[in-house]
């Protein structure tokens, strides 16, 4: 893998969550989705981009996200994401399970140790 | 979210999948520069980064195919091959083909049924139309088998007969409308009062002719068409009360006729006329005007046919006699009734040739189902065992036979309903095809009766083609079937044979077909060559102008205008010569005739009737007529009127026994009181009607004629212009005419522009609409008999392999094996071949009338047809006689 050590591996199901997230500050095509996860993770997380796009596919057929073509900042004709109405909701909702799950597993390790 | 919106996405992708594919494609591109970009500004090489962006990409290809996924557009993807399976692997079914082939046998007898329906077998549009006659008279005397009616008939007719309702008189003509706006030429029907009462039809708005306004006291009226009304009057009903004039005449219209009136085949008429006969004037004479009538209820066309005759003895005797006809003449013309249904004037002779085609795609049908017979056949020979063994066990034979016809009734129906499908396409093919000359055209659809129809022969043709297994099968033997275990050798011979003779069938039927195709490409061929008697008709153009007796008062003026007409068409650019006469060749104009009598007629023998036509001298040449002896007439002549005429070669030969004996003989027409002309040329014949009709016998009249049909000097108003140019059909070309013409006068109307070849065409398209539909009709049977071919001579191979094998073993040739097989479909082709040259030989005399210069039984036509049909099969017995070839002995042997 081309992970670097110091990069933490996704944890399953996350990679959802985080593509929302990083549209949640706006249009992005699809290497500046990776890109802000990156940068929102402080250069911790390495997202697979082979995972990427199908799950912004998905993520679009299921009518999360919707895409259009634009000028990126580049010049360049590029496939731009977006959340729809249906994505913000859905990202609120994952968040707050999320939130749980990370303090029932904080929990979990306190009892453990 | 919704699903019609994800519904919609996913067929979008699926539809659109190339505009998807390119996206992803694009948007993965994107990705690996923008990531080697990065890794760029890190401090990489070029190339190391564009590895390091695919490897974390993790293999492009891979990741397209997750985000295919991603979509869901597989499982419909999925959906559609398999469903695209399913209908190859149907196609490849019994039933499929079966389906097929009885479509197009229903289908395209449905589509020439509803021609038939149409034209022949409908009531025409009219109340009680079966009471409609048109009443025409015969003339044995001088050998005219329709000389319609006239005057003095038609009153005495309407006052004394004992069978009609009532009597009218009607002709089409052609008059000028002037007045508000452009003058233009209008087709007008004129018709006595009694005409609408005879049709039971009534105009729309406004009401009918009286029949004091059918006299030339009355005051001048007018009835409009729709159509006419709509055009002129913008569909105007207060229109009713305005005057309109007609060639000079103001009248008042007093009705409008219902939108969906029309009388026999006349597509365009304007308006309708009263007759206006002057009847203290009338004379027993006047032939040529059109006579209908309706029979009182119950007297039948021979009644009536008695009833006329006895009217024309009448009629004869009770009517002054026109000027130069005597008693005698008058009765050795011989007057007869002639009487017929008003359905025959309507559809003429065209039912010969629906009724030949209907007999055709009758034969394809018959072809069809021995197809689907024979599939059949092979489908019930593999539940042969278990039909036995069920009747063993109880099942009654007609239990049996119901299920069998059950399946052949489930054929017969999806064939029908898919036929339906196929009738409504080939219909309007057949519509494009015969708009030229299918009376009726507007009458013809898939109505009740044709879908009756329909139903009808699907159902005949599924008892044909389910009766023959059931009567194979149904019936169990059963000592025979258990015992052979169902493999019964004999049975199968004789079964095989019943297939044979179904293929002989078809390969019969086909060569009928074939043959009558073949016998129209020769008739096509014949009339192509047939030499018109005028050159170079791609370069020659009609139009028809009409001199009003406003534009010139009387005779001699009116050949002065159309001179003048001449001679500016003729300045125009590119034309290399113009000419007018009463009528041009092949234009569809009625040919007009009086009775001959050449000088030293004996008494007693009779004139006989003849072509005649007025020219301007010019005409000859222009038209590239041959003359053949004497001179051309010229200008001189015309306005001189000196008594010359000119005559076709076949009129000099007929009358005077050749062009040599005839030049400088006189003639005149049947009134005593006529001039007599001298015959100062002959030209070579032409075929003015049309060109399967024999050249016309033709007296060519100087422009303007004196003493003749007992008036003092007689001229054409209503004439057409012949034009030589190369720029013949342009719309350029076309609108110079009409400057030519309106520079002249601008009130006289430019009519029937038409180009000599597409008259020339209109003349052939009887023959090649009946080409087009025996050829498909054929190509079709041809088909279906090497299907047949094809079929049973698969099958012989498979339940030949494993004799195929023993002979392969034991040595046989490739090429032996082979034509073991292909002998196998010649013996078929060549029974079927002496069988359809059986039944072609009494069916083709049929066609005789569609035929020109070709006997029925031509010969080059019998054995290139044979030849065609040999090949055929031939080849259809080839192609799986290779598959026995490919047989390896050991399998062929194990097999059994």
């Amino acid at each position: 893998m081309a992970l670097s050590n110091t990069k933490a591996d996704l944890l399953q199901g996350t990679l959802d969550l985080l593509i929302l997230k990083a549209l949640t500050l706006g249009p992005l095509h699809g290497w500046g989705v990776s890109k802000r996860i990156r940068q929102m993770s402080r250069e911790a997380l390495e997202v697979n981009q082979g995972s990427l796009y199908p799950a912004m596919h998905r993520l679009e057929d299921r009518g999360f996200i919707t895409a259009e073509w634009k000028i990126s900042d580049e010049g360049r004709q590029a496939k731009f994401y977006r959340l729809t109405t249906a994505g913000r909701k859905q990202f609120a909702e994952e968040q707050e399970r999320w939130k749980a799950f990370a303090a029932a597993v904080g929990h979990t390790l306190r009892a453990d140790s | 979210m919704n699903i019609a919106t994800r519904l919609k996405r996913r067929l979008r992708s699926l539809f659109r999948r190339d505009d998807v594919e390119s996206d992803l494609s694009e948007e993965i591109a994107l990705h690996l520069d923008m990531e080697t970009e990065d890794l760029v500004r890190q401090g990489r090489s070029r190339e190391a980064a564009r590895r390091e962006a695919r490897i974390r990409l993790g293999g492009i290809d891979k990741t397209k195919e997750d985000c295919r996924d991603a979509r869901g557009i597989r499982l419909l993807e999925n959906l559609l091959r398999d469903a695209r399976y399913g209908i190859r692997g149907l196609a490849h079914t019994p039933g499929f083909t079966a389906v097929l082939s009885l479509a197009v046998g229903i289908g395209a007898n449905t589509a020439i049924f509803s021609v038939v329906n149409g034209v022949l077998l409908k009531p025409l549009p009219f109340p009680n139309a079966d009471r409609l006659l048109s009443v025409s008279h015969s003339a044995a005397g001088v050998n005219v088998d329709d000389l319609a009616s006239a005057p003095f008939l038609y009153f005495t007719e309407r006052e004394q007969n004992r069978v009609f309702e009532d009597v009218a008189l009607w002709s089409v003509s052609s008059a000028g409308v002037t007045g508000n706006g452009e003058p233009e030429q209008v087709t007008r029907l004129l018709a006595t009062a009694g005409f609408l009462k005879v049709l039971r039809v009534k105009p729309a708005i406004g009401r009918s002719f009286s029949e004091k306004e059918d006299t030339p006291a009355g005051r001048p009226t007018v009835i409009l068409m729709h159509g006419y009304w709509q055009r002129r009057f913008g569909g105007d009903p207060a229109v009713i009360g305005k005057r309109i004039i007609v060639n000079e005449e103001s009248s008042e219209i007093i009705g409008v006729m219902p939108a969906g009136f029309r009388f026999l085949n006349f597509s365009r008429l304007d308006m309708i006329l009263p007759y206006r006969i002057d009847r203290g004037r009338v004379a027993a004479g006047g032939y040529g005007v059109r006579g209908i009538a309706r029979l009182k209820p119950g007297i039948t066309v021979e009644q009536a046919m008695s009833d006329v005759r006895r009217l024309i003895g009448i009629a004869k005797s009770s009517w002054p006699l026109p000027p130069g006809i005597s008693r005698q003449q008058l009765e050795r013309l011989r007057l007869g009734p002639r009487l017929a249904p008003l359905k025959q004037s309507v559809v003429g002779d065209v039912g010969k040739t629906l009724w030949i085609l209907m007999g055709t795609i009758g034969m394809v049908l018959l072809i069809a189902c021995a197809n689907v017979a024979n599939l059949l056949m092979v489908r019930t020979t593999g539940r042969q065992q278990e039909l036995t063994v069920r009747a063993a066990l109880g099942a009654s034979w007609p239990r049996i036979a119901g299920e069998l016809l059950t399946e052949s009734a489930v054929l017969a129906l999806a064939g029908a309903l898919v036929g339906l499908g196929v009738a409504y396409g080939s219909l309007r093919l057949v519509l494009a095809l015969g708009a030229n000359n299918l009376p009726r055209l507007e009458e013809i659809a898939i109505d009740r009766s044709v879908l009756v129809f329909t139903a009808g022969v699907s159902i005949l043709a599924g008892l044909l083609f389910g009766l023959m297994p059931v009567a194979r099968y149904a019936r169990p033997r059963l000592a025979e079937a258990l015992r052979l275990g169902g493999r019964s050798v004999s049975a199968n011979r004789e079964r095989l044979h019943v297939r044979n003779v179904l293929v002989v069938v078809q390969v019969a039927l086909a060569l009928v077909l074939l043959i009558g195709a073949g016998l129209m490409i020769r008739t096509f061929q014949e009339l192509n060559s047939v030499s018109t008697g005028f050159t170079g008709r791609d370069e020659l153009q009609a139009v028809r102008v009409y001199i009003s007796n406003r534009v010139a008062p009387d005779p001699d003026a009116a050949v002065r205008r159309e001179q003048e007409v001449r001679d500016k068409i003729a300045a125009l650019p590119g034309v290399t010569a113009a000419a007018f006469a009463s009528y041009i060749p092949l234009q569809g104009d009625v040919i007009t005739q009086h009775g001959l009598t050449p000088e030293g007629l004996r008494e007693g023998d009779r004139p006989r009737v003849r072509d005649y036509k007025l020219i301007s001298p010019e005409y000859i040449a222009t038209m590239g007529i041959r003359l053949a002896a004497g001179r051309n007439i010229d200008w001189t002549d015309v306005y001189q009127k000196r008594p010359v005429v000119m005559i076709s070669e076949n009129l000099a030969r007929l009358e005077w026994g050749g062009a040599s004996r005839a030049l400088g003989k006189r003639l005149r027409t049947g009134a005593a009181v006529d001039q007599w002309r001298e015959i100062v040329g002959i030209v070579a014949d032409v075929h003015d009607t049309g060109v399967r009709e024999p050249a016309n016998t033709m007296i060519y009249y100087p422009a303007l004629v004196e003493r003749i049909f007992s008036q003092p000097l007689w001229a054409t108003r209503s004439v057409g212009f012949v034009i030589r140019s190369s720029r013949t059909g342009t719309d350029g070309f076309i609108a110079d005419v009409r400057k030519a013409v309106s520079s002249v006068n601008p009130v006289i109307p430019l009519t029937n522009v038409r180009t000599v070849r597409d008259g020339f065409e209109a003349s052939m398209s009887r023959t090649s609409f009946s080409l087009v539909m025996l050829g498909i009709a054929a190509g079709m049977a041809l088909l279906l008999g090497v299907i047949g071919i094809y079929g049973i001579i698969s099958y012989a191979v498979s339940q030949r392999t494993r004799e195929v094998g023993i002979r392969i073993a034991l040595g046989a040739k490739a090429s032996e094996v082979r034509a073991l097989f292909v002998r196998q479909g010649l013996v078929l082709a060549c029974a079927g071949l002496v069988a359809g040259l059986a039944v072609a030989g009494a069916l083709t005399r049929w066609m005789s009338s569609l035929l020109y210069e070709v006997s029925p039984l031509d010969l080059p036509t019998w054995v290139g047809v044979s030849v065609v049909l040999i090949l055929a099969a031939a080849a259809a017995s080839y192609v799986p006689s290779r598959r026995a070839t490919g047989v390896d002995p050991v399998d062929a042997l194990r097999a059994e």
